[in-house]
Formats: C-alpha cells, sequence, structure tokens
C-alpha cells in the first residue's frame, strides 16, 4: 500500500507540466483562435498523452491507470483544450489516435440537447449509446456550430439524429475511464485556479494590507485546498483500484472521484473568482475560463446527480 | 501508486481479526459514560489484553517495549478494532497518543524507566492540562506558573478540559516558567502525578449532560524538577513533538465509525421508507463519496508517514473535513429520526439513542485539537503561505 506518486511517475508528472508551460502558455489562454493547433496535439501525442495505456505490443507505452491520472492533472491545470480524454480512450481502437495524428472526438448519444464539442476539428467520432461504444466519421453528422460557446475555447455545434456506427466495443470501460479522467482534469482545476488565487491575495492590497491576511480570505483559500487535496486523493485512489480491480470497487471509487473532483473544480472556480473581487469578472484575468471549463466538464461521462446516485445504490 | 496490501500486512490482518472474533465475545459489557472509576477500569483491563496479545503500542519503538510497527499495521489494528466495534480505550489515550510518546522522544531514561511500560500495560491513566480559561486557541498565552523553590517548582494556576481527570493518575502540564520571555518561549512540560497536594478538580458538565472534563485548580502544587521533561523554557516545543506522532493515523477511529454509520444511515432510509426520495438518496451518496475520499486521504497520509515525512500539518486539512462533516451525517441521521430524536433514550430498535448522543459528541470533534476556523488558519499560513 503506497498511495503515493512513484519517483517515476513524479517525472512523468513535471515532464508533461514543463511541456504544457512551454507549448500551451497561460499567454495563449487570452486568444481568440478556437480551432485545434494540431502541431501541439501532436506533441501531445509524441509526449505519449494518448498512447500512455496502450500495451507497448500495440505501439503503446503500457502504463495504467495511475500514470494517467498525473498526466490529466497537468492537462486541467494548463486548460489545455480539446477533446484530450477522447482521443486517449480512442488509442485501442482507431490507429493514429495513439500518435496525435488524427483528433477524436466523443459524444454520449443519450444526451439532450445533442451537442457535439470541436465538431470542425474532429476526425472521428465515438459515440457512447447505451452500454455501446461505435465509431462515426463525424462528416456524416449534419451539425450547426452554435455561437457564443459558454466555454471559449470549446466551440459546440448542435446535431440531428446521429447516423448509425460502426461498433467499436462495449461501453462500460470507456464510461468508466472517461470519468477517472475528466475527474483528473477537474482536480488540475482546482488546483490551477488555487494557484491563483494564492499568487493574486498575496500581492493586491487593500486597508494598508495584502487582503491574504485577512481572515475570511484566508478561510475560502484553506477551503480551496481541501477540496484540492481531497478530491486528489480520490482521483488517485480510483486510478489504483482501476490498476488493480480486486482491491476494491472501482466503480464507486470512479464515481467518488468525478463527483468530488466536479465540485473540486466548480467550487473553487467560483470562490477564485471572488477572491479576484471585480477583476474576477473580467475576461482579461483567466479564472473565468477555469469556471466555464469546469461546467463543461461537468456534462462530460456523469454529472455530480448521476454519481450521487450511483454511490447510494452501492450502499 | 499501489492500493494493494502486501501478503504481510493481509496476515496481519487475518490474524488481528482472529484475535478480536476470538476475546471480544469475552468483555463484560461498557459500562455507563458517567461511571469514570467503571470507565477505568474496563479501558485499561481492555489496554493490558491488546498489550499481552502484542498490539498494546504497536506503533511504538521496540526500545521502549512497542513492536515498531509501520504506519500501515497501525493503520490496520485501528480499522479493524473500529470494524470489530472494540472498546475505543479513552482513558489511556493521553498517555499512549501525547504523554508516552512525548517522554519516549525527549524524556530521561530515569522518567522512561518510570512511565512508559505502565502507560503500554495500561496500568497508568494520563490526562492532559494544556488550555486554560485565558488560552483556547491562544494556547502559548497560559499563564499557569512554576517558579523554582529549592529542587521543585510551585505551580499556581487553573487548567480546564482535562479529560478524564478524575481518574487519571498523571497530567502532561504546560506551564510557564519564564513570564518575561516571548509567550512561546517561556513554558515547560512537567509531569505532575495527580495525587500531589492543592491539586483540586471540579467536574465540567459538557452538553452532552456528562462529565467527561474537569477543570484543574493548582494552588501552591510541588512538582519536583526531575518532573521536568526536555529543557527548562522549551515546552512548548516538546509539547508539539507528540503532533507528529500519529503518523496520518490521527482520527482513523473516526473515520471507520463514520464509514460503518454511513451504511447505517442507508440501511435506516430504507426501514423508514424515505430511500425513494432521490434528494435525500443522493445526499447520502455525497456523504459516502467524502468519506471514501477522507479514507484515500488517510491511505496518502499514512504512505508519506511510511515514507519517512512528517504528516503535521497535512493533518489539518484531515482533521477539518472529517469533523465537519460528521456534524453533516449526524444532520442527516436527525432528519431521519424526526422526534424520536428528542430523546437519548432508545425507541424500538430505532438505535436513536446513540446517534442523539453522536450529534451532539460531533460538536466537540469540530472544537478539540484546534477548532475548525484555527485549522483554517494554519492551512492557510503554513500550507498556502498566505500573509499573517
Amino acid at each position: 500500500m503506497h498511495l503515493l506518486p512513484t519517483p517515476e511517475q513524479r517525472e512523468l508528472r513535471s515532464a508533461v507540466r514543463e511541456i504544457c508551460e512551454s507549448e500551451f502558455p497561460a499567454e495563449r489562454l487570452s486568444g481568440e483562435d478556437q480551432r485545434l493547433d494540431r502541431a501541439l496535439w501532436r506533441r501531445l501525442g509524441e509526449m505519449g498523452v494518448f498512447a500512455l495505456r496502450l500495451p507497448e505490443s500495440d505501439g503503446g507505452i503500457g502504463l495504467g491507470a495511475a500514470d494517467a491520472v498525473l498526466v490529466f492533472e497537468e492537462l486541467g491545470r494548463a486548460l489545455v483544450p480539446g477533446p484530450l480524454v477522447a482521443t486517449h480512450l480512442a488509442a485501442p481502437y482507431i490507429a493514429e489516435a495513439a500518435t496525435g495524428e488524427r483528433i477524436v472526438g466523443l459524444v454520449d448519444a443519450g444526451g439532450v440537447p445533442l451537442l457535439l464539442e470541436h465538431h470542425g476539428d474532429l476526425d472521428d467520432l465515438l459515440v457512447l449509446d447505451g452500454d455501446r461504444l461505435l465509431r462515426l466519421d463525424p462528416a456524416a453528422v449534419a451539425a450547426r456550430p452554435l455561437d457564443r460557446p459558454l466555454d471559449p475555447w470549446t466551440p459546440v455545434a448542435a446535431a440531428g439524429a446521429l447516423p448509425e456506427g460502426e461498433f467499436v466495443a462495449t461501453a462500460a470501460a470507456t464510461r468508466r475511464d472517461g470519468a477517472l479522467l475528466t475527474a483528473a482534469l477537474q482536480v488540475g482545476i482546482a488546483a490551477g485556479v488555487l494557484d491563483r488565487s494564492v499568487r493574486y491575495v498575496s500581492e493586491r492590497e487593500q486597508f494598508g494590507r495584502p487582503v491574504g491576511a485577512f481572515q475570511a480570505v484566508k478561510h475560502t483559500a484553506a477551503d480551496m485546498l481541501v477540496r484540492l487535496e481531497l478530491a486528489r486523493a480520490a482521483v488517485w485512489a480510483a486510478a489504483a483500484t482501476c490498476d488493480a480491480p480486486d482491491a476494491g470497487d472501482a466503480a464507486r471509487a470512479v464515481s467518488t472521484a468525478k463527483l468530488l473532483a466536479g465540485e473540486a473544480a466548480t467550487k473553487n472556480s467560483l470562490a477564485a473568482v471572488q477572491l479576484h473581487g471585480g477583476m474576477g469578472f473580467a475576461w482579461e484575468v483567466d479564472v473565468h475560463l477555469f469556471l466555464k471549463r469546469s461546467w463543461l466538464h461537468d456534462t462530460c461521462f456523469g454529472d455530480a446527480d448521476t454519481h450521487a446516485e450511483a454511490l447510494a445504490v452501492s450502499l | 501508486m499501489d492500493i494493494t496490501y502486501t501478503a504481510q500486512e493481509t496476515a496481519f490482518r487475518d490474524q488481528l481479526r482472529a484475535w478480536l472474533a476470538d476475546v471480544l465475545p469475552k468483555l463484560p459489557p461498557a459500562p455507563p459514560g458517567h461511571d469514570w472509576p467503571a470507565r477505568r477500569v474496563f479501558d485499561t483491563t481492555w489496554q493490558r489484553m491488546l498489550y499481552d496479545a502484542g498490539y498494546g503500542g504497536l506503533d511504538w519503538p521496540v526500545e521502549y517495549g512497542g513492536r515498531g510497527a509501520s504506519p500501515v499495521q497501525q493503520l490496520i489494528l485501528l480499522e479493524e478494532t473500529e470494524r470489530a466495534r472494540a472498546p475505543y480505550g479513552v482513558a489511556n489515550y493521553v498517555g499512549l497518543k501525547h504523554a508516552g510518546p512525548t517522554i519516549a522522544a525527549e524524556g530521561t531514561p530515569e522518567q522512561k524507566e518510570r512511565h512508559l511500560g505502565p502507560i503500554l500495560r495500561g496500568d497508568h491513566v494520563w490526562c492532559q492540562g494544556f488550555s486554560e480559561p485565558s488560552s483556547g486557541s491562544d494556547l502559548a498565552s497560559l499563564r499557569t506558573r512554576a517558579v523554582r523553590d529549592g529542587d521543585d517548582y510551585v505551580l499556581n494556576g487553573q487548567k480546564i478540559w482535562t479529560s478524564h481527570s478524575l481518574v487519571a493518575d498523571y497530567c502532561e502540564i504546560l506551564v510557564r516558567t519564564d513570564p518575561d520571555a516571548p509567550k512561546h518561549k517561556g513554558l515547560s512540560w512537567l509531569i505532575l502525578p495527580m495525587d500531589t497536594p492543592g491539586v483540586r478538580l471540579r467536574p465540567l458538565r459538557t452538553i452532552m449532560g456528562s462529565t467527561d472534563f474537569a477543570e484543574m485548580f493548582l494552588d501552591d502544587v510541588r512538582v519536583p524538577m526531575a518532573n521536568r521533561v526536555g529543557a527548562e523554557n522549551d515546552g512548548w516545543r516538546v509539547g508539539m513533538v507528540t503532533l507528529s506522532f500519529e503518523r496520518g493515523t490521527a482520527f482513523t477511529g473516526e473515520l471507520v465509525n463514520s464509514m460503518v454509520l454511513v451504511e447505517e444511515l442507508a440501511r435506516l432510509a430504507r426501514e423508514l421508507t424515505r430511500w425513494g426520495d432521490a434528494g435525500l438518496r443522493r445526499e447520502i451518496g455525497h456523504l459516502a463519496a467524502e468519506y471514501d475520499a477522507l479514507w484515500a486521504l488517510t491511505l496518502r497520509n499514512v504512505s508519506e508517514a511510511a515514507a519517512g515525512s512528517v504528516p503535521g500539518i497535512g493533518n489539518s486539512v484531515f482533521k477539518l473535513r472529517l469533523t465537519e462533516l460528521r456534524t453533516t451525517l449526524l444532520e442527516l441521521f436527525a432528519r431521519l429520526l424526526g422526534r424520536a430524536g428528542l430523546t437519548m433514550s432508545d425507541l424500538d430498535d430505532l438505535g436513536n439513542g446513540y446517534y442523539v448522543e453522536e450529534r451532539l459528541r460531533a460538536i466537540s470533534l469540530t472544537i478539540a485539537g484546534g477548532t475548525s476556523n484555527i485549522q483554517r488558519n494554519i492551512i492557510a499560513e503554513r500550507i498556502l503561505g498566505l500573509p499573517k
């Protein structure tokens, strides 16, 4: 029993953080171009973001869920846009997803309304249809791009009825792993907004002192850390359980992770807006982008109610 | 990252379970909470049984009579004893978790010889004399004076919240030995035998109606200087040494107990035909998630301790969330119980008495050992580095 990253895992995490900082620095978030950057996508592919859990015999890296959640936390923290989770999940089924050559999206056919993310950039589309995972050519899906997406980095398009896709696999593993990796992105968001908030309240002065010296501000920040640490521990435990299924109930652990990481991301982002005061409502400060991405993730791979219900049923 | 237990750890768990299954049915029923003399006998008898079976002071170093077990084994012990509803042994708590480890780390050979064995065997019961009426959150401002006179200190002052002191043999007491030094630099840590003349106790009634605590009045109490642990005026540091001893396992019993209660809550909701309420069901599911996450955090803290680092402040995160969540948990029980929550006497088979008592006791957990807001200050200042 050792629920901490190994030295190799810590190295992997720092390597991904460095790539994120150099290839997708925070300054890029203020850009207006919402098309995905294929060069960045290939770079992530070279890093192994998509091939991470693919067996070495299939040209992958052969690592586990525990490694993947550390990588996805960093991607979440840097707010790297695009269907990261979907392309990662597609690696076993779609050639060149693993290398980052192809960008693969995913949609749950049960969603109402049926909105596709990044439709214009997709090479392939995976569809969760009940207990089946299907594959579609995105060009065969009629979808109307919608103006003013909530998350400026995640364009959405309204689709009509989906054509019947090609059967790829049963959906259970994709649903579970998708929820886990989305939870990891959410932990990254919860951590990213806490970092920004601590920096801001330590510098911003009012009443002749840094606002971070006031207890009301301290307590808000402390509660953010508590939510972050619990969510991160839950995500690690869920990943470690997915890697060793005999050790516990992986489905329950993943529901716990998704529920708490979603809450940590959204509540921390809202708290971060408060701690930034008026600037928290200004477009130029990037806190709103974390909040909006967090709201987006909440709708993917099971919302809070779905996972709370699943947990209740497990009791 | 690995969430599986080793074969050795699993064998330890199996052996412990077998032992608990053997001895627990033979224990007499626990005495009522207000009968402290009987509780002392019950708790110390249990500690002796643990000791004789090799589980007493499991996490203590071998040289002091412990077994030098790993933090993971200690975690397994706490988990299994709680799941088996073994006695908690509250009377032994201060000795085993605070005074004993402090003496082991900072005491003289004579002090270790005299005190460590009896604590482990359950022969000596300790209480803690830290808080004072004017020194709660700001503990270091405490004013109980100790003035040198020959080979003794002469103590005058008042302590409060000295738990189970009515049946204690010794008190670990923090006193002011230098009133002119900065507040953290003028304290000393002493061993006070409770039968010393001039020590007077007055039971302190809590909101539960119980007398788990007392006020302690000290009038010209003579304590030999040989009873000082650590250097004079170094008592603050000596007192804080104990905080790192639980190696990530502090409150494990409370956590396991709460996880069991979540299952009971779901069962009670079904029995009372309230399970069809989706809102309530999701609240219970949410609670289960939070407790599972706290368990994950415990595994992480224990892993850190096993790797040799001191969890210390990371425990503030755990303590804050665990204790606040306990209140949420008991409020949910109260919602289910409705007016059956108006009495601590059991009605039918509801088990309401226990839940009502726990609803009150849960409040104390958010205060004892540093209030929730003090924990938030610690987290903000020492972990996040916000300005003082």
